[in-house]
């Protein structure tokens, strides 16, 4: 029994980066603008918040206070991601420049600038930051217990806080007179400018929050990793854009997806390990099926879907205020 | 006190190469109907959105009250009391009826949304003025009508006291009309002061106390409407005597051309079906008219006789052929013209240039390709031919990007296209739709004249005054059936309303 | 109106040179925060190292040829409204036809590339065939597939006992065999062309310009360019012309993933680079997408911004070890952003032509 608490930790934990960032997707693309840059928003969240964390751990005042150093960490993340997310919103909201154009070149910038930095901090050659051992929230309870282990076994402060972010973007989109002028302006931009919201001020809102939220993801993504920041987040960025597209761009939809998609993905880990799975006798290396299983599965579910998805209208059109 | 609620005076607003409005003055009673005439293009709406704050003028004044005022966006129109319906309503399809009349005025709490105060007061508007809506409804799911009434709720929801009304009346039943007009009367019966956008004189002439007219972006004058005449009013509208009825021979009706059968095509949004069971007849010669409200099935019904999409029942003879399974080439090839209805959406690739727009259905013939490529020299030549024959004007001739040009010579472009195809059965959807008188007069007569050169025309249109004078016979198309065949000659216009509006309908026309 | 044609080359130009003028000036400013005493020696070798001798030179041509053919990849689907962020899978795809070609078959390397052709077209058809028949996004079925592709390839690489380097002397297992000791007439011909610009040297560069040239005269002379790109920029209107756009999107995206592939066939058929079997996508296919931005999907431009890329890169690598070699590709990356601006003033001036000529002709319909 104690293997399906291991499974569904390691679900839950690397559902928090898809679900945080494919938030931060639906965010964007609710207020018009299609971010595929989510990919380098995770890598600068990521660079930055691991760089804090190792530079509390080095002054040792992270071992001290662990989990407010973590805190304060997620703070760098999100405001780092988001600051990274304006030149997202600069170039499509003012410059109306092609959004998947400025996102593939941001996606390209994030990525060779924390290699750049982390070298030029840690030196030659050195492209792995370290996370601190004290990130990770343990307890002396026994692990041999079911629930026990599957809440230590790991556990993180970025799952925790994803729980607050996702019911709080619920909260926000729907309940919210932000969240309204949000969704109209991704819908309808012409109606709302006429109903008196500054259409361009919602989407740079609605890709600031993505900003936020994909680096936060991109944090969580790392210490999910579990072998420091190397600069890349495995092409998560990218799986959060087809999470939220499976998830019909609703926050509900988007936790079942992210749960699904890593569920699938954390099965390939533990192929060998379940004795009722199939192990593909004369195969070599049947590791390889476990690991196309959750792209082939997702592939699936999108075709059976894709008759009832339903996109914002405006997205990925820049809005001008003065066409006629 | 000033005598008007609104005063615009000398308002110029210039857009790159047009002046949309040069030195037009408007002045507002309180508690009036004025109405603003004007052909497409005029600058009716440019000058309506002047005041409703979505452009700034580059000279003028703006009065309210007698006061100067400075309408920056619609969040200081609103804040004056000023609403706008615009032509094309500005609401949020996917939203509901609430959502879309409290956007953008939302009363809140800590920024929470507080939805029951607003729906009872929704609830409240409604009953008081007699427009019944649904407040959790969705937007899609309503009738054009249902949605105009959101759009004016929205209005009285902000205690708005000037209401501006685009074009209002372009999507209504005549029955529909006079209940917009009664409901109108009411509002300035209370003190508010109605602008209403139009280029119908009847209209003018049953609901509006003045009436401003523009032309090509000057104020011509504002008259008293109990004073004038129809005459007079449509003088000042396009500057000189206007021919109302398109003149042309009586029809020599040949051979049938067109044969629609039992024609059914499911609906893309709900579950029934958009055209149910429309069978007719097209003859060489004659131009039927398919007349009736938008979102009757029309657009469905065209793009199943066209191919663009498919039909769940019935059968399509052009010309003795069977053409029910066909592709769109070989309808094409068989004999069909297609005037669409959205010429940006269908009728163009607007980043191809005009000529290569010209040869759109045509560039793998022959005549325009060898072995798989284009005769550039060939297409430039059949392009100019064109633009010479069919007066298309553009800033670089056939090598103009499409998208450069105005709507005007866009649709002169696509109607040169489709009248000079080999065929013998024109379907023209909306085809004079947002085009100024002239251009209107020119496309009326080039469709008769290919009428008097034997082809079958089928008019599809919204417009009842085209569908009048234009057509031969006249068939109504309501919730996706034909409920009536007519000739224009001796049906009227309230007539064709009552079946346009489902009131009536003739026994037999549908038999299930 | 030549003039005007002309003024627009001009700007269009213009609005270029400015962009990568300061995208240098951003990598010259980060070379000297990180580590002043070296910046300059750094930036003078990153721009002139790809010019300071002939083989230096042979290697910016070897390795602009499988990223002409990823650029060519992504730029004539761009074209034809679609993007193709695939071009990785399909090259990978494409790579593993052409060994298997080149070791299990035996084949001589024109059969291997026509084998990377068809690779690579399967791949990048299968996305196109989502979009098209299911309404799939393009871009969120290209990226399942590119991971897809990327374990398929692996598995079918560790099932294969001869393709692996163990079964040709080599002492490893995670590559493929080297094909000078597997199979030398798979390996491109050089034409003694190596004895002057140096050992990488082979005829990579030119087959990738050839099908630049062949992609061009697709786009732009044909009646199926002619279709392809008008369902790129409008689906409806093309659909309204009689073209089958579904059959145009599948054929739009194999004709993608055939370059792609071809792509992955020059890089592995060099004969110096082995395929290693790793759990990460190829970089190689990702690059295409800024070699075609840069040239806005031109097929005769990316000829250019291929080799201006590759020169940069191989410029780059005189970096280390004072600077890590990625500093060209925020150079690249800022170039990108800055020309979507730069594009955006050209159409602004190009729109004001316009406007005011249609003006003119809207006032003279009005006497």
């Amino acid at each position: 029994m104690l293997i399906f608490a291991d499974i569904l930790s390691s679900t839950i934990l690397f559902a928090v980066p898809l679900l945080l960032v494919a938030l931060g997707g639906m965010f964007s693309e609710r207020s018009g603008i299609i971010n595929i840059a989510l990919e380098g928003i995770m890598i600068i969240g990521a660079l930055m918040s691991c760089l804090f964390l190792r530079a509390m751990d080095l002054n040792g005042w992270g071992a001290l206070h662990p989990q407010l150093a973590v805190f304060l960490s997620i703070l760098v993340a999100a405001l780092s991601g988001a600051v990274f997310s304006m030149l997202l919103a600069f170039a499509s909201v003012h410059l109306k420049a092609n959004q998947t154009i400025g996102g593939t070149a941001l996606n390209m910038l994030a990525p060779a600038f924390a290699i750049v930095l982390t070298w030029a901090i840690q030196g030659q050659g050195q492209t792995t930051i370290v996370i601190p051992k004290w990130v990770r929230i343990t307890s002396e309870a026994s692990q041999d217990v079911f629930f026990n282990r599957l809440i230590f076994k790991s556990l993180y402060l970025t799952t925790l806080v994803a729980i607050v972010l996702f019911i709080a973007s619920v909260i926000l989109l729907y309940k919210t007179r932000l969240g309204l002028r949000l969704r109209a302006c991704g819908e309808h931009p012409q109606a709302a400018d006429s109903a008196g919201i500054n259409v361009y001020k919602m989407r740079y809102i609605g890709v600031f929050i993505s900003g936020l939220l994909g680096g936060v993801g991109g944090l969580a993504f790392t210490v999910a990793a579990g072998s420091g920041f190397q600069s890349q987040v495995a092409g998560y960025g990218f799986l959060a854009l087809a999470v939220m597209i499976f998830g019909n761009w609703k926050p509900l939809n988007i936790l079942g997806a992210s749960l699904f998609f890593a569920f699938f993905k954390i099965l390939a880990s533990y192929s060998g390990s379940i004795s009722f799975l199939p192990d593909f006798e004369g195969v070599k290396s049947s590791e390889y099926i476990y690991l196309m299983l959750p792209y082939i599965v997702t592939m699936i579910v999108l075709v059976l879907t894709s008759k009832k998805s339903r996109a914002p209208k405006a997205e990925g059109i820049p809005y001008d205020k003065g066409s006629r | 006190m000033s005598e008007y609620v609104i005063e615009m005076l000398g308002i110029t607003k210039i857009f790159p190469g047009i002046r949309a409005n040069d030195d037009v003055t408007l002045l507002l009673k309180k508690g009036e109907i004025h109405a603003l005439l004007g052909e497409n293009g005029a600058g009716k709406s440019t000058l309506m959105s002047v005041l409703f704050g979505m452009y700034q003028p580059e000279a003028g004044v703006i009065k309210k009250d007698g006061k100067p005022v400075k309408i920056n966006d619609p969040n200081d129109a609103t804040a004056l009391g000023i609403g706008m319906v615009h032509q094309h309503f500005k609401l949020v399809e996917v939203f509901s009826v609430l959502d879309n009349i409290i956007l953008g005025a939302e009363d809140t709490h800590l920024g929470f949304l507080k939805r029951d105060a607003a729906r009872k007061k929704v609830l409240e508007l409604s009953e008081k003025y007699g427009m019944r809506v649904d407040p959790d409804a969705l937007i899609e799911d309503i009738s054009v009508g249902m949605q105009q009434r959101v759009e004016i709720l929205k209005m009285l929801y902000r205690d708005n006291e000037i209401l501006i009304l685009d074009e209002p009346t372009a999507v209504l039943t005549p029955q529909e009309i006079d209940e917009l007009m009664e409901i109108m009367r009411s509002f300035a019966a209370e003190g508010k002061s109605i602008l209403f956008i139009t280029h119908k004189l009847n209209e003018i002439m049953a609901v509006a106390d003045r009436c401003t007219v523009l032309r090509k972006g000057r104020c011509v004058g504002t008259v008293d409407v109990a004073s004038t005449t129809k005459e007079e009013l449509s003088r000042m509208m396009v500057g000189r005597e206007v021919n109302f009825s398109v003149e042309k021979a009586p029809a020599r009706i040949g051979d049938t051309v067109l044969k629609v059968e039992g024609v059914t095509v499911p609906s893309r949004t709900h579950k029934k079906n958009a055209v149910s069971d429309v069978s007719f007849e097209v003859h060489a010669g004659e131009i039927v008219c398919l007349a009736g409200i938008e979102g009757n099935g029309q657009t469905e019904f065209v793009a199943a006789l066209t191919g663009l999409e498919k039909m769940s029942g019935g059968k399509i003879t052009l010309n003795g052929k069977d053409i029910s399974h066909a592709s769109i080439r070989e309808r094409s090839i068989d004999g069909m013209s297609h005037i669409p209805e959205d010429r940006h959406k269908h009728g163009l690739v607007l980043d191809y240039t005009l000529e290569e727009n010209m040869v759109l259905q045509r560039y793998w013939e022959p005549e325009f390709q060898r072995h798989g490529f284009i005769r550039r020299d060939k297409v430039r030549a059949y392009a100019q031919r064109l633009i010479k024959q069919y007066d298309v004007r553009s800033g670089e001739g056939p090598q103009t990007i499409t998208r450069s040009m105005s709507g005007g010579n866009q649709q002169k472009a696509i109607v040169a296209r489709e009248l000079d195809k080999e065929s013998n059965l024109l379907v023209a959807v909306q085809p004079t739709r947002g085009l100024d008188v002239g251009a209107i007069e020119y496309i009326h007569k080039q469709i008769v004249r290919e009428r008097d050169a034997g082809k079958a025309v089928l008019l599809v249109s919204l417009e009842l005054d085209e569908v009048m004078n234009l057509s031969d016979r006249i068939l109504v198309m309501y919730e996706g059936r034909i409920t009536g065949e007519f000739d224009p000659k001796k049906a009227t216009v309230q007539e064709l309303g009552l079946y346009m509006a489902g009131a009536k309908r003739q026994d037999g026309r549908t038999g299930k | 109106m030549k003039n005007i044609l002309q003024k627009r080359g001009v700007i269009s130009l213009l609005g270029s040179l400015i962009s990568i003028l300061a995208g240098f000036l951003l990598g010259f400013v980060l070379l000297l925060v990180i580590n002043p005493s070296h910046a300059l020696s750094g930036f003078e070798n990153m721009l002139l190292n790809g010019a300071r001798d002939l083989s230096k030179f042979g290697k910016v041509l070897y390795t602009a040829a499988p990223l002409l053919m990823t650029g060519l990849s992504v730029g004539f689907a761009f074209k034809t409204g679609l993007f193709n962020i695939g071009a990785t899978g399909q090259y990978t795809v494409g790579a593993f036809f052409a060994l298997t070609a080149a070791i299990q078959f035996q084949m001589p390397w024109y059969v291997c590339i026509l084998a990377a052709m068809i690779g690579g077209a399967i791949w990048g058809a299968i996305p196109g065939f989502f979009k098209a028949y299911f309404n799939v996004n393009e871009v969120i079925a290209a990226i399942m597939f590119n991971w897809i592709g990327l374990f398929s390839v692996n598995l079918a690489l560790n099932n294969m006992p001869m393709m692996l380097a163990n079964a040709w002397k080599q002492p490893v297992k995670d590559r493929t065999g080297s094909l000078g000791l597997a199979n030398p007439d798979a390996i491109l011909p050089k034409l003694g062309l190596d004895e002057v610009l140096g050992s990488y040297m082979n005829i990579g560069i030119f087959i990738a310009i050839l099908f630049a040239i062949v992609a061009w005269i697709i786009l732009s002379k044909t009646t199926f360019g002619y279709e392809l790109k008008a369902c790129g920029y409008n689906r409806n209107a093309s659909l309204y012309a009689g073209i089958n756009d579904k059959r145009n999107i599948v054929l739009s995206m194999a004709i993608s993933g055939a370059f792609a592939g071809i792509g992955g066939a020059i890089y592995y058929l060099s004969g110096t680079a082995q395929f290693t079997i790793v759990k990460t996508l190829v970089n190689m296919g990702f690059n295409g997408i800024p070699v075609a931005l840069l040239a806005s999907s031109n097929p005769i431009g990316i000829i250019f911004s291929a080799l201006f890329v590759s020169y940069i890169q191989v410029g780059g690598e005189t970096l280390q070890p004072e600077y890590a070699k990625e500093i060209i590709d925020i150079i690249i990356a800022a170039i990108i952003y800055l020309s979507a601006f730069a594009l955006l003033v050209q159409n602004g001036i190009a729109r004001l032509f316009n406007r005011s000529r249609d003006a003119v002709s809207v006032r003279k319909e009005g006497k």
